[in-house]
């Protein structure tokens, strides 16, 4: 028996004896499950392959992503070198595109590191505390939804400066109130059950009540709403790019080179397009995982 | 020393013009090692009274000593050292993410007991249940298993007394009877004090010493479980229940 065939058997084993053991059992089947979802599969690929293409950018790019030469503007893919054609300004989007995936990746990791966090602690305090907590967190939640996207963001983007940071700290104020109220109606479903009474009746404190066993029953939902958020995310990133309060200029955004291409699309259609075709991939891939990262944090769904 | 003792206990519900009482007047005492069962049909408020002295109800009044401790609107920790209780369903009594180890090692870690590693071993010998089960998750488990799980987490601090909530009534018969056994044999060896509700008079008999019978919130009767065999029951609601009961076995 080779060693890895017996890493495995220790792995799928039926008893573990430690609890280290037992952890990485069930990574390692978390692991199966989501290999064993093709789509899912694809997303993480081509995830994985954006990644890798942000990381090694400066290995990958043909060109410099800033110089100009308005000698070659407007090229089309293939002309002279440029694998995707040329911008405007005669710069070469494809690496443009691979620079532009590093802010796209950056953009979106830090939106959901925020967003989703600040909704899920106001959603479950707010449901489980209940009373006069719940109706304050609640109707703050409501001034934030009622307000336009966009303009809040642009509002909040206005008093803290132009720049990538404030764009995201402004997309994720205004992103955050849906997953409160996500979170708040799961944490209703969960808060009287027979399970939360019995740690209850253990002596178990709020705080450990709704981070340890509220928060866990959650995130699968979130994890759904955020992958399907995320294409919305660089949408709006984009768009406040566009208005000259997120990515500035020079810096090759996804978002803002196509509000760049705008202008050329009935003719010159790669420059809208290359970078569509980008935020379509990446939007995409997020989904396709997110769905299968869903069936991986809901073990009650594996058939073992 | 009685282990409890309920007096004047009222139970109520909503406030206002639409308060309406689960329990009234209620007055009974159980001695230390006894079993006290709680019988009645659906809605006479037996499964309050348990929820009222676990402190899962906040809206009652009365006097309530538990272990000699005088009970207020808030349970003290050690409340919840000496008073575990057992769930009627034991689908909804576990966390459905996690494992009987994460369950019964935060049970212990909660009340400081040291040692968990061998504590759980021996906890889920107890109950019946080999150390292969320790890290499964609920969903891997048949209903049977699960209640032995929750008992076992009852037992995780070394609980004086059990609040029993109809402990078998979500398992079918013949899991009934070895769930049972295991309460009684539990009881004999932790030296344990129960209050079982449920509306199953042999499980009540087969478990318990005294009965209170309870119709729409008040004590019908409290009576031993001889009197119930032989049928000697004074109120004509009681007699009633005891023949539907022998009845419906034969």
């Amino acid at each position: 028996m080779s060693t890895s065939q017996g890493l495995r058997d220790w792995l799928l084993s039926e008893e573990p004896t430690s609890r280290r053991q037992a952890k990485y059992a069930s990574w390692y089947k978390g692991w199966l499950t989501l290999r064993s979802n093709t789509l899912a599969m694809l997303g993480l690929f081509v995830l994985t392959f954006l990644i890798l293409c942000a990381i090694f950018a400066p290995f990958l790019a043909t060109h410099d992503p800033f110089a100009q030469d308005l000698g070659n503007r407007l090229l089309a893919p293939g002309e002279g070198g440029h694998l995707f054609g040329t911008d405007s300004l005669g710069r070469d989007i494809y690496s443009r595109l691979l620079y532009g995936a590093r802010i796209s990746i950056y953009i979106v990791l830090l939106v959901v590191m925020v967003a989703p966090l600040v909704g899920l602690i106001v959603g479950t305090v707010s449901g489980y505390a209940g009373g006069w907590i719940d109706i304050v967190l609640m109707r703050i939640t409501d001034i934030f939804l009622a307000f336009p996207r966009l303009i809040l963001a642009l509002a909040f983007v206005a008093a803290l400066g132009a720049g990538i940071e404030n764009a995201v700290l402004a997309i994720s104020l205004t992103a955050w109130p849906p997953y409160a109220r996500i979170a708040r109606a799961e944490t209703l479903t969960i808060r009287n059950s027979d399970y939360i009474h019995a740690i209850k009746l253990q002596g178990a404190g709020p705080f450990r009540i709704v981070t340890k066993h509220i928060w866990p029953l959650c995130i699968s939902s979130l994890v759904i709403r955020v992958t399907l958020d995320m294409a919305g995310i660089i949408l709006t990133a984009a768009g406040l790019g566009f208005l000259g309060l997120g990515a500035q200029p020079p810096s090759p955004e996804w978002g803002a080179m196509i509000s760049d291409g705008r202008q050329y699309i009935l003719d010159y259609w790669w420059v809208a397009t290359i970078p569509g075709i980008a935020i379509f991939a990446i939007s995409l891939a997020f989904n396709l995982l997110g769905d299968g990262m869903r069936d991986v944090l809901d073990p009650k769904e594996d058939n073992s | 020393m009685n282990a409890v003792t309920v007096k004047n206990l009222n139970v109520w519900f909503g406030a206002g013009a639409d308060r309406s009482f689960a329990v009234r007047d209620v007055n009974f005492d159980v001695a230390n090692g006894e079993s006290f069962g709680l019988v009645g049909e659906s809605g006479s408020g037996k499964s309050t009274i348990l929820r009222a002295i676990a402190g899962l109800v906040p809206t009652w009044s009365g006097e309530m000593t538990v272990a000699g401790e005088t009970l207020g609107p808030k349970r003290s920790k050690s409340f919840y050292s000496k008073v575990q209780m057992v769930f009627q369903d034991p689908y909804a009594s576990l966390h459905p993410r996690q494992t009987v180890d994460r369950v019964l090692s935060e049970a212990m870690s909660l009340h400081g007991v040291q040692n968990v590693d061998t504590r759980i071993a021996q906890l889920l010998d107890d109950v019946g249940l080999g150390t292969g089960f320790r890290f499964r998750y609920p969903h891997q488990l048949s209903g049977g298993q699960r209640q032995r799980v929750a008992i076992a987490r009852s037992l995780a601090c070394g609980p004086s007394i059990l609040l029993l909530d109809e402990p078998t009534s979500a398992l079918d018969v013949s899991v009934q009877a070895e769930i049972l056994n295991l309460l009684v044999d539990l009881r004999r060896e932790h030296k344990l004090t129960y209050i079982m509700v449920s509306h199953d008079l042999g499980v009540v008999g087969h478990l318990c010493e005294r009965i209170g019978v309870m119709k729409e919130g008040r004590f019908e009767e409290v009576l031993t479980v001889e009197d119930m065999r032989r049928s000697k029951a004074e109120s004509p609601y009681t007699r009633h229940l005891l023949e539907s009961s022998i009845n419906s076995i034969r």
